[in-house]
């Protein structure tokens, strides 16, 4: 197990060396001058000037990257130039929100994919593995634009029991807090909670035709025994690895949902950047998102090996 | 039985989120289009930023709602020296939200600030004043280096906003963080992209006209969903009301609206002279220009794609614009005439790519303009470019024809020097166009002392332009706001701030 963590603990440094250049390369790529949208309407020339020499705009692509590197190792991940605040303060002020949405989107996830994906694996082929198989296509095709705007228009306007959009942090009120997630939870845990569901249903039903379940069965074990103590265990594997992967998705900003119900997470933070060419921001969030993809495919590793012991060899 | 106790609960539940939504009603909010940028008035460059700078800094003077000069921190003024300079008397008794007072000193180390400061963006707006003379403890001398007429309008301004000197040099380049003025509201708090909190100065010069306790801004750029919060009892105004929600908002008896013709236009920039580009018919002869102008039918422009809510223009000023010029009218759609000048030209299908920046509304716009051209035999292609992208490209050359606007300013010089100047910056004159004659008049302008001298030399300009064609001017936006019913004393600007002074909740 220690060798196994070393192994993976080492690779986090070149992997996310190879990320930061990636994304300080293709972002070079992208058309349009930093100085020149950031000069506004007026377009002053010498704003313009003023802007390429403040934010080394004006040096060779190298020189630029040697400085943000020197910069994110000291702990600086520069500053925004369209607001002008440290990016890692925005980070910061940033990250709980996501965290909060991704865990809570999270919950619904599981809440409803799990249980739906055993239950139609247990009633295979019946009228309940057609419901369910029917509800989770319905969760996967749903557009989460469309979605949002429709929860929206029935329980903000029409009935007026949820904020239609903001964030209230937990600590000025909890109540307002969930209240104003409760939407975009749900529209972003319905969209994974189908795909966990097809996952989860057909690693059961690989499982269930086990020779160990099997045996398990002969034994005379329960139903209720079979299934979630010999069964499901196995069976969680590839939902493990699908649970990190869409977490890690989900940190990286529901984009379209964060819009819709104006999130102020990593989504909004990252597109009104990249609209802005906010270098800096782009830069600092896609380096901290790969940071904690990385860090969730760790915590996936792990729990494979705690949920099967013989994984760690 | 079952049943009716869950739909008690669920009402019981609801009713009381309704009245948790609906707290007490001495906060404003005010939901925004756009996230503003920085909060400091000499380095601040976008327009939803200057809707909170109107609640936070006074200015030197302010506009009416029919663009009149009218005073604000400074009372009277007048020109010395042959308009070479601009005595101000300032209004006495003001103080900044920090305490400080605000006087000729304050003024002095404002406008320094403003032309002075690293990155300004005020710079260029007032870069005709030399120097600023305290000539006593309430009134200031503006010293220009020649005369120039706009400079009233932009004191009306991000350039006559007065900062606390105190809280400006301890603030440096953060002063944005926590910015400090002589206006109605002082900075509390902001979250990027989530709010801008602004509570009452108590000590403000004109406190009997403010309301509010507080005002708080919430960034949304959906406009659907910042209806929505609308009705939901969320907000209690909203700016930039989509024109195609107007109907149903207007039938919504828990809402109400507010209009005015905004000082932007709308238009098509055409590449006459910059880059090998603008080798290509419609660059190249004006009788093309002509004739693509001459197929566009404004009305119907505006009835299809925006709902008959916009107004049709063919200036950089609106028709209702007292610096119109009325001697050249909207011309009236004419494809026969199109096509016989097309064809005098030489080219009677001609094919050229239109640039359009990538949102909903431009593209539909650029749409109806593609079809409306098609009938006269042009062969429009169209390039959804993503803004930022569409600016680089425009300022480089690399276009034919770039459907582009301007937010426009009070003062005409605002909206046309700029864009058809030969010295004008390639961003904003794109189109590189020059001529001579056209530069001597905006000169002159600048110069004149009185509004019928500058009107004359307009009318000029108009003469050249609107034959040329660098820019063929489309319509003009209307401000469109939507309201709670309950919201009393709004009152549009066309400039489309959001003057907090007046307004309360009945």
């Amino acid at each position: 197990m220690t060798a196994f963590l070393v192994r993976r603990i080492a690779l986090i440094f070149p992997t996310l060396f190879f990320v930061s250049v990636l994304i300080f390369g293709l972002q070079q790529l992208l058309p349009g001058d930093p100085a020149v949208t950031m000069a506004g309407e007026e377009q002053d020339p010498a704003v313009i000037a003023y802007l390429r020499q403040k934010y080394h705009l004006d040096e060779p692509l190298p020189v630029r990257y040697a400085l943000w590197v020197e910069g994110v190792v000291q702990g600086d991940l520069g500053e925004s130039i369209r607001i002008k605040r440290p990016v890692k303060d925005l980070i910061i002020e940033k990250l709980p929100v996501t965290g909060e949405l991704a865990g809570l989107a999270m919950l619904v996830a599981i809440a409803i994919g799990v249980p739906a994906g055993i239950l139609a694996a247990v009633k295979h082929d019946t009228a309940i593995d057609y419901g369910a198989t029917m509800v989770a296509l319905w969760g996967i095709s749903m557009p989460n634009f469309w979605l949002g705007i429709m929860l929206i228009l029935l329980f903000s306007v029409t009935l007026g029991w949820l904020p239609a959009s903001g964030f209230v942090p937990p600590d000025e009120s909890l109540k307002q807090n969930l209240l104003t997630l409760v939407m975009p939870a749900f529209v972003l845990g319905n969209a994974i909670a189908a795909v966990m569901m097809r996952h989860t249903r057909s690693a059961m039903l690989q499982v269930l035709s086990a020779d160990y379940v099997r045996t398990a069965r002969a034994k005379g074990l329960s139903q209720t025994s079979v299934v979630l103590r010999h069964a499901l265990r196995n069976a969680l594997i590839p939902v493990v690895t699908l649970g990190a992967l869409e977490f890690g998705g989900l940190l990286s900003g529901a984009v379209l949902t964060e819009q819709v119900f104006t999130i102020p997470g990593f989504g909004k933070l990252i597109v009104d950047a990249v609209f802005n060419r906010d270098y800096a921001v782009v830069q600092g969030v896609v380096l901290c998102t790969a940071f904690a993809y990385i860090m969730l495919n760790l915590v996936a590793d792990i729990a494979y090996v705690l949920i099967n012991p013989r994984l760690s060899a | 039985m079952r049943l009716t106790r869950i739909l008690a609960a669920v009402t019981l539940v609801a009713a009381g989120l309704t009245a948790n939504i609906a707290d007490a009603q001495t906060t404003l909010r005010i939901g925004l289009a756009e996230d503003p940028d920085i909060l400091d008035p000499t380095l601040a460059r976008t327009f939803v930023g200057r809707i909170v700078f109107a609640a936070m800094c006074d200015k030197l003077v302010d506009i009416s709602a029919d663009l009149k000069i009218v005073p604000q921190l400074a009372t009277e003024w007048h020109w010395v020296d042959d308009n070479k300079g601009l005595v101000m008397t300032l209004r006495q008794g003001v103080k900044f939200q920090d305490g400080e007072k605000m006087d000729a000193a304050a003024v002095k180390f404002s406008i320094e600030r403003h032309l002075t400061m690293p990155g300004s963006n005020r710079k260029a707006e007032i870069s005709a004043v030399k120097s600023v003379e305290i000539v006593d403890d309430h009134t200031v001398k503006l010293v220009l280096d020649k005369p120039f007429a706009p400079l009233l309008a932009q004191l009306s301004d991000r350039a006559g906003m007065i900062v606390s000197p105190k809280a400006a040099q301890a603030e440096g380049d953060k002063f944005g963080d926590h910015p400090v003025c002589a206006g109605p509201y002082k900075f509390t708090e902001r979250v990027a992209q989530d709010r801008i909190v602004l509570d009452r100065f108590p000590d403000y010069w004109n406190k009997d006209a403010v309301h509010f306790d507080r005002i708080v801004y919430l960034p949304v750029p959906d406009a659907t969903v910042r209806l929505a919060n609308l009705q939901s009892g969320q907000f209690d105004l909203i700016e930039r009301l989509a024109a195609t929600d107007l109907d149903a908002a207007s039938k919504d008896s828990r809402l109400k609206i507010a209009t005015i013709t905004s000082l932007a236009y709308e238009g098509i920039t055409i590449n006459l002279n910059n880059g090998e580009r603008a080798k290509h018919p419609l660059g190249q002869d004006k009788r093309v220009r002509e004739a693509l102008e001459l197929s566009i039918d404004r009305n119907a422009l505006n009835q299809v794609v925006f709902n008959g809510q916009f107004t049709p223009g063919n200036q950089w000023e609106a028709p209702s614009s007292p610096w119109y010029v009325k001697s050249i009218p909207i011309p009236a759609r004419d494809v026969a005439k199109a096509k016989s000048l097309l064809a005098a030209a030489g080219v009677p299908h001609p094919s050229f790519t239109l640039m359009v920046p990538n949102n909903t509304e431009a593209t539909n716009e650029s749409q109806v303009i593609q079809s409306m051209a098609a009938e006269a035999g042009f062969d429009i292609k169209l390039q959804s470019t993503e803004f930022a992208s569409s600016l680089d490209l425009a300022s480089k050359g690399d276009f034919e024809a770039y459907q582009i606007g301007w937010s426009g300013r009070t003062d005409p010089d605002g909206n046309i020097y700029n864009f058809v100047g030969c010295k004008a910056p390639p961003a904003l004159n794109a189109a590189k166009y020059c001529n001579p004659e056209v530069d001597a008049a905006l000169d002159a302008a600048r110069a004149a002392s009185t509004d019928d001298a500058r009107m004359a030399q307009y009318t000029i300009v108009a003469q050249h332009i609107l034959a040329d064609r660098p820019i063929i001017y489309l319509y003009h936006r209307r401000w469109l706001y939507a309201m709670n019913a309950g919201l009393s004393g709004f009152t549009p600007y066309p400039d489309g701030l959001i003057r907090p002074q007046g307004i309360e909740m009945k």
